[in-house]
C-alpha cells in the first residue's frame, strides 16, 4: 500500500488532498466533519479584520454545465469570512486540537499596511494553528477595497507584505497567487522574494457565467445587475496545471514548494498536478458539489495509481512530469505523425471527417459506404479528428518509423532530434555543427 | 430424425447445439470500457444515497461508480468487496429492480435507474479477472469455526471469519461447494463456471477448508460441531421442497423445479438434456420463472406458468414476468392444480380458478386442463435436517441481532434463517453473524 502522508513546508497530513480556503472551510462544523470524511488539511476560510465584511443576500454563484447538467465551470461573487473573528479564532484552536493528525492552514486577508498584518498573525498564532496563507487572490469585491489579488497583481506588493508576514510570525507561510495576470512566474519570484515558505495557486478566475437575455443582466444576478466573480471547478483545471508547472520548471522559483488549486476532482487530477510540481493539492469546487466524501476516491484512486505504478510515497511523483514541459522551440520536428482510424471501433458519425474537411487540411477521405480513411499525403498530425471523434481510441497518432517517406512532404522521416531553433526556415537559427 | 419442440415426449435435443448455446449465452452482457465509462457518468453521487440503503450488504455504490468514472475499476472492486465478497456473483443474479436499482434517484428522475448491477459486474470482472485476492488474512487467532452449508451465506461467513484470523473449516452435503450459486441460480445468469470460479477466488484468503459430501444430521451432528469448534454457523439453506397435495403428483415426469435446474446447471452439454413438449410449471416465483425459462430456452414448445393467486401478488418481480413473456413463456393466474392425470407419466394436469376470499384463497369451482408432458413444482423449499434443539420460527430457524440462535456459540443465516430468500441477504446475514462471533470469540 502507497504511503499518501505528506509533509508541505513542515505541515504533516495524513493525505496530500487539502480543503482549499471556501466555505467548506468556513466553520468547526464543517471542518471537524471533513475531517471525518477523511481530507488531509484544511486551509481555513480567510478571516479578515473586525468588523466582519457583508456578503450580497441573492446568488452568490453561478455556473456552467455539461451534458447531464453535470457542473464543469462555478463563478462566485462571495467575499471573506463574514463571521467574526473571535468566532473564527476560538473555532480554529478548538479544531485543531481535537485533530493534531490533519493540517490546519489559516487564510488572512487584512489591508495593506505591516500593523494589520503583525495583528492577525499574533491572534492566529495563539489558536496552535499550522500555518498561514495569504489571500492575494480573491478577484472581486475584496479588490476592489486594495485586497485580494489588487495585491496578487503587483508582484511588489506580495514581496513586500511576505516579508511583513514572515518578519512577524514562526508559521509557514503560503501565499496564494491570482491567476488574473499575464505572467505567473512574476508573482511567484516576487513571494520567493519576499522570504514565502510556498506558493498556492490557483485562486479564482474573473468571469460572467452568462446573460439573462430577458432582463439583460449578466449572471449571477443581484436584482438586475451582476458583477464579475471568480471562476473555478473543472473548466480552470488546465490553466492551473499551466501556471504549476511554469512556476515548477522556471529557474528562479525552482524548488519553491507549491500548494496545486483549480478543479481538481478525481484523483487523477491530483495526480496531474503532483506530477507538475504540485507538493499536495487543495480542492474547493469538487466538495461543494459533491460533499466531503469525494476525498475518499481521490485517495483510493491515488493509493491504487501509486501501487500499480510502484511509487511508495507521493513525493515519488511529485514534479516527474516537470523535465518534460518545455518551450515550443525545443520541441522535435522529426517526430512524424499519422492519423490512423480503426475501422472496428469507428461507428461512422463523421465527425473527423467535418472537422478536417472544413476547418482543417481534407486529409480525411469519406468513401463508399461512410468509410472514413486517412490521407497521409495530406494529414498534418494536428489531432483534431482524435478530439472530437465520440469513440475513445478510434483514431490514433502513430509514428511514422524513420527512414520512411512521409507522403506529405516527400521528405524521409530522420530518426534524430531536430527543433526550431536549427531549422532552415528560422531567421535566427543557429548552423548546426 | 433429429428430435424439434414438436417431438412427442420428454426428449433431449430438440434445438440444435448451437441454438441452446446462444439461448444459454450471458442475461446481461458484461459492459465494455467505453459502456462502463458512460454509465457510470450517469450516476449523481447522491448524499447518504438510497441505493446504498436498498442495497442488503449496503455496498458503497456511489464511490464504487465514481471510482469506474475515474479510471479504477480495481479500486471500485475493493469498494464492492469490503461490503460484499460476493459482489460478482450478485452483479449477476441480483434482482435490482427491485434492490438498488429501484431506490436509485434517476428512477424518480427519468424511470431509468444507473445500471449499478452491469457497473458492479464490470468492476468485480476486472479485479478477479487478474487473479489476486483484494484481502489479507489478519495474524491467526488460534479459534476455529464450523460452518455447515457452502453457499453464500456460508461462504460469506467462513471468508470474514478467515480475514479475522480464525481457521474455518465448511462442510457440505453437496459434492461441489457454492450452494443455490451453483446448483439454483439460472445458467444463464451465471455463465462460464463463474459460481466454482469465485469459490476458488474466495479461498484464497487463506485459512477456509471444505469437506464436501458432508452432512448434518448424516455424518455430522451439531453437539460434536460444538465440541469441537469454538462456534458454529448454520448456512444450510432449504433444502426440503413443498408438495403439491394433489393427486397423481407421483407420475413420472412429475419433477421438482430445483431438482430440474440441479441437473440443467450440472449438465456438461444442454442439447442432452430432456425436456418435455409441453411443460407445466406450478408456482409464482423466481424458481418457477427459471424452470419455465430454462425449459422453454431447452426447446419446449409450450410453456406455462400456473399461479394460484393475483398477478400483482407473484413473488417473482415484474421483470422476470416479462422476462418470461419475452420468451415465450405462458402465465396463468388465479389457477391451482386439483390433479395431476397420467397413465404412468404425466399428461395432462388440472387446474381450479380460484378467487381471494376474507377466509384465504378458495377455488371458484370452474376447472380446466393443460396439456403436460413435464410438470415442475415450484411452490417453494423448507428447512430440513435442522439440527434438533433449535429454537424454529415459521418453519425457519429462529435468530437474534445478527444470527445468534437459541444456542449459545450458534449462529444462523441465509435461506434457513427467516427472511428474504435472495443470494445478497444471504451474504449480508453471513457477514454480519461473522463479525458477531469474531467479537464474541475475542470479546
Ligand atoms: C432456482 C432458484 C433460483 C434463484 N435465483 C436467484 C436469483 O436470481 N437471485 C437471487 O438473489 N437469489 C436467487 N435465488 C435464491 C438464492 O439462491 C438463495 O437465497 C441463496 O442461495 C441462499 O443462500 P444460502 O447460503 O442460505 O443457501 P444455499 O445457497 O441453499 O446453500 C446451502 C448449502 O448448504 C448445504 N446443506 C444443506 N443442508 C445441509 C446439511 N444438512 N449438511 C451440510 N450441508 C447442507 C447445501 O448443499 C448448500 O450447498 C434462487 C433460488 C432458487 C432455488
Ligand atoms: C464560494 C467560494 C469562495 C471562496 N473563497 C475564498 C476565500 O475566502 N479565500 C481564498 O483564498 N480562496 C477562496 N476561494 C477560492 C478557492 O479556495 C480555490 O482557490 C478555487 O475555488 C479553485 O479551486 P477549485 O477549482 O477546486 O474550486 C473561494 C472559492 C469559492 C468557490
Ligand atoms: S444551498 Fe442551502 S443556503 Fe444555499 S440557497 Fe440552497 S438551501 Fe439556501
Ligand atoms: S469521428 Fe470517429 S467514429 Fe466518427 S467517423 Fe470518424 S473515426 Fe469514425
Ligand atoms: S441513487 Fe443512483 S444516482 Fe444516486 S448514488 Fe445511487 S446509483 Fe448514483
Amino acid at each position: 500500500m502507497a504511503d499518501l502522508t505528506t509533509e508541505f513546508v513542515g505541515i504533516k497530513s495524513p493525505n496530500p488532498f487539502w480543503l482549499a480556503s471556501a466555505p467548506p472551510t468556513d466553520k468547526e462544523y464543517n471542518v471537524r466533519r471533513a475531517f471525518e470524511a477523511g481530507w488531509g488539511g484544511v486551509v481555513w476560510k480567510t478571516l479578515g479584520i473586525d468588523p466582519p465584511v457583508v456578503n450580497v443576500n441573492g446568488p452568490r454563484y453561478g455556473a456552467v454545465w455539461g451534458p447531464d447538467r453535470r457542473l464543469l465551470g462555478l463563478n462566485n461573487i462571495e467575499l471573506i469570512t463574514d463571521r467574526p473573528l473571535e468566532v473564527n479564532l476560538r473555532e480554529i484552536k478548538a479544531v485543531k486540537r481535537d485533530w493534531p493528525d490533519r493540517a490546519l492552514v489559516v487564510s488572512l486577508m487584512v489591508p495593506c499596511d505591516e500593523e494589520s498584518w503583525k495583528y492577525i498573525l499574533g491572534r492566529v498564532e495563539e489558536t496552535g494553528a499550522d500555518g498561514v496563507e495569504l489571500n492575494f487572490g480573491c478577484p472581486h469585491g475584496m479588490s476592489e477595497r486594495g485586497m485580494g489579488s489588487a495585491v496578487g497583481q503587483v508582484p511588489e506588493y506580495i514581496e513586500m507584505v511576505t516579508r511583513w508576514c514572515k518578519a512577524n510570525t514562526r508559521m509557514p507561510v503560503i501565499v496564494k497567487l491570482t491567476p488574473n495576470i499575464t505572467d505567473i512566474r512574476y508573482p511567484a519570484r516576487a513571494a520567493k522574494a519576499g522570504g514565502a515558505d510556498a506558493v498556492s495557486l490557483i485562486n479564482t478566475i474573473n468571469s460572467i457565467t452568462g446573460v439573462n437575455l430577458d432582463n439583460f443582466a449578466p449572471e449571477p444576478e443581484i436584482d438586475g445587475k451582476g458583477t464579475h466573480g471568480g471562476y473555478c471547478g473543472p473548466a480552470v483545471k488546465p490553466i492551473a496545471l499551466n501556471m504549476v508547472a511554469e512556476i515548477a520548471r522556471d529557474p528562479e522559483t525552482r524548488g519553491l514548494p507549491i500548494s496545486g488549486i483549480g478543479g481538481v476532482t478525481t484523483w487523477r487530477d491530483a495526480a496531474e498536478f503532483l506530477a507538475l510540481g504540485a507538493h499536495n493539492v487543495q480542492v474547493c469546487t469538487a466538495a461543494m458539489t459533491y460533499g466531503f466524501k469525494v476525498v475518499q476516491e481521490m485517495i483510493a484512486g491515488l493509493s491504487e495509481w501509486m501501487d500499480a505504478k510502484g511509487f511508495a510515497s507521493v513525493s515519488d511523483i511529485v514534479g516527474r512530469a516537470v523535465p518534460n514541459v518545455t518551450d515550443w522551440q525545443y520541441l522535435n520536428l522529426n517526430y512524424v505523425t499519422k492519423a490512423r482510424i480503426d475501422q472496428e471501433k469507428c461507428i461512422h458519425c463523421g465527425r473527423c471527417y467535418a472537422a478536417c474537411e472544413d476547418t482543417s487540411h481534407q486529409a480525411i477521405w469519406m468513401k463508399e459506404g461512410r468509410v472514413f480513411e486517412v490521407n497521409d499525403a495530406e494529414c498534418v498530425a494536428c489531432n483534431l479528428c482524435v478530439d472530437v471523434c465520440p469513440v475513445e481510441g478510434c483514431i490514433t497518432m502513430e509514428r511514422l518509423a524513420p527512414g520512411t517517406v512521409d507522403p506529405r512532404t516527400g521528405k524521409v522521416v530522420e530518426a534524430d532530434y531536430a527543433n526550431w531553433t536549427t531549422h532552415p526556415n528560422n531567421p535566427a537559427a543557429k548552423a548546426a555543427e | 430424425m433429429a428430435n424439434s419442440p414438436h417431438t412427442p415426449g420428454v426428449v433431449p435435443g430438440r434445438l440444435a447445439r448451437e441454438a441452446i448455446e446462444a439461448n444459454f449465452s450471458d442475461l446481461h452482457p458484461p459492459l465494455d470500457d467505453h459502456e462502463a465509462r458512460v454509465a457510470a457518468d450517469r450516476c449523481y453521487f447522491c448524499y447518504d444515497a438510497p441505493c446504498v440503503a436498498a442495497c442488503p450488504t449496503e455496498i458503497d455504490i456511489p464511490l464504487f461508480i465514481r471510482e469506474i468514472a475515474t479510471g479504477m475499476p480495481e479500486a471500485a472492486a475493493k469498494a464492492i468487496f469490503a461490503q460484499n465478497i460476493l459482489g460478482g456473483m450478485c452483479a449477476r443474479v441480483c434482482p435490482t429492480e427491485t434492490l438498488c436499482e429501484e431506490a436509485c434517484v434517476r428512477m424518480e428522475a427519468e424511470g431509468d435507474p444507473v445500471e449499478i448491477g452491469r457497473l458492479q459486474r464490470y468492476a468485480t470482472d476486472r479485479l478477479m479477472a487478474k487473479g489476486v485476492h483484494p484481502f489479507t488474512r489478519a495474524a491467526p487467532t488460534g479459534r476455529r469455526v464450523a460452518v455447515v452449508g457452502a453457499g453464500p451465506a456460508g461462504l460469506a461467513c467462513a471468508h470474514r471469519l478467515a480475514m479475522h484470523g480464525h481457521d474455518v473449516v465448511i462442510y457440505d452435503a453437496r459434492p461441489k461447494p457454492g450452494g443455490l450459486n451453483e446448483f439454483g441460480i439460472a445458467a444463464y445468469k451465471t455463465t462460464g463456471g463463474f459460481a466454482q470460479a469465485e469459490v476458488e477466488w474466495l479461498m484464497k484468503i487463506g485459512g477456509i477448508t471444505v469437506e464436501t459430501g458432508r452432512e448434518l444430521g448424516r455424518d455430522l451432528d451439531l453437539a460434536t460441531l460444538r465440541r469441537d469448534f469454538d462456534a458454529v454457523f448454520l448456512g444450510m439453506g432449504l433444502a426440503g421442497v413443498n408438495a403439491l397435495r394433489a393427486p397423481g403428483e407421483d407420475l413420472e415426469n412429475v419433477e421438482n423445479a430445483v431438482d430440474f435446474i440441479a441437473e440443467l446447471r450440472q449438465a456438461e452439454d444442454l442439447s442432452s438434456l430432456p425436456v418435455g413438449r409441453d411443460v407445466v410449471v406450478v408456482g409464482g416465483g423466481m424458481t418457477a420463472i427459471d424452470a419455465a425459462v430454462q425449459a422453454k430456452l431447452l426447446g419446449a414448445e409450450n410453456v406455462t406458468i400456473v399461479y394460484r393467486r393475483a398477478r400483482e401478488k407473484m413473488p417473482a418481480s415484474e421483470y422476470e414476468q416479462n422476462l418470461a413473456a419475452a420468451k415465450g413463456v405462458r402465465i396463468i393466474c388465479e389457477a391451482m392444480p386439483v390433479a395431476v392425470h397420467g397413465d404412468g407419466a404425466v399428461r395432462e394436469v388440472e387446474f381450479e380458478y380460484t378467487v381471494e376470499t376474507p377466509e384465504g384463497l378458495k377455488g371458484t369451482g370452474e376447472r380446466f386442463r393443460l396439456k403436460a408432458d413435464q410438470l415442475f413444482k415450484a411452490i417453494g423449499q423448507r428447512l430440513e435436517g435442522a439440527p434438533e434443539g433449535l429454537a424454529l420460527e415459521g418453519g425457519k430457524i429462529a435468530v437474534t441481532g445478527p444470527g445468534r440462535t437459541s444456542l449459545e456459540g450458534v449462529w444462523a443465516g441465509g435461506d434457513c434463517t427467516p427472511g428474504e430468500d435472495l443470494t445478497v441477504v444471504a451474504v449480508a446475514e453471513g457477514r454480519d453473524a461473522a463479525e458477531d462471533i469474531h467479537a464474541w470469540l475475542m470479546g
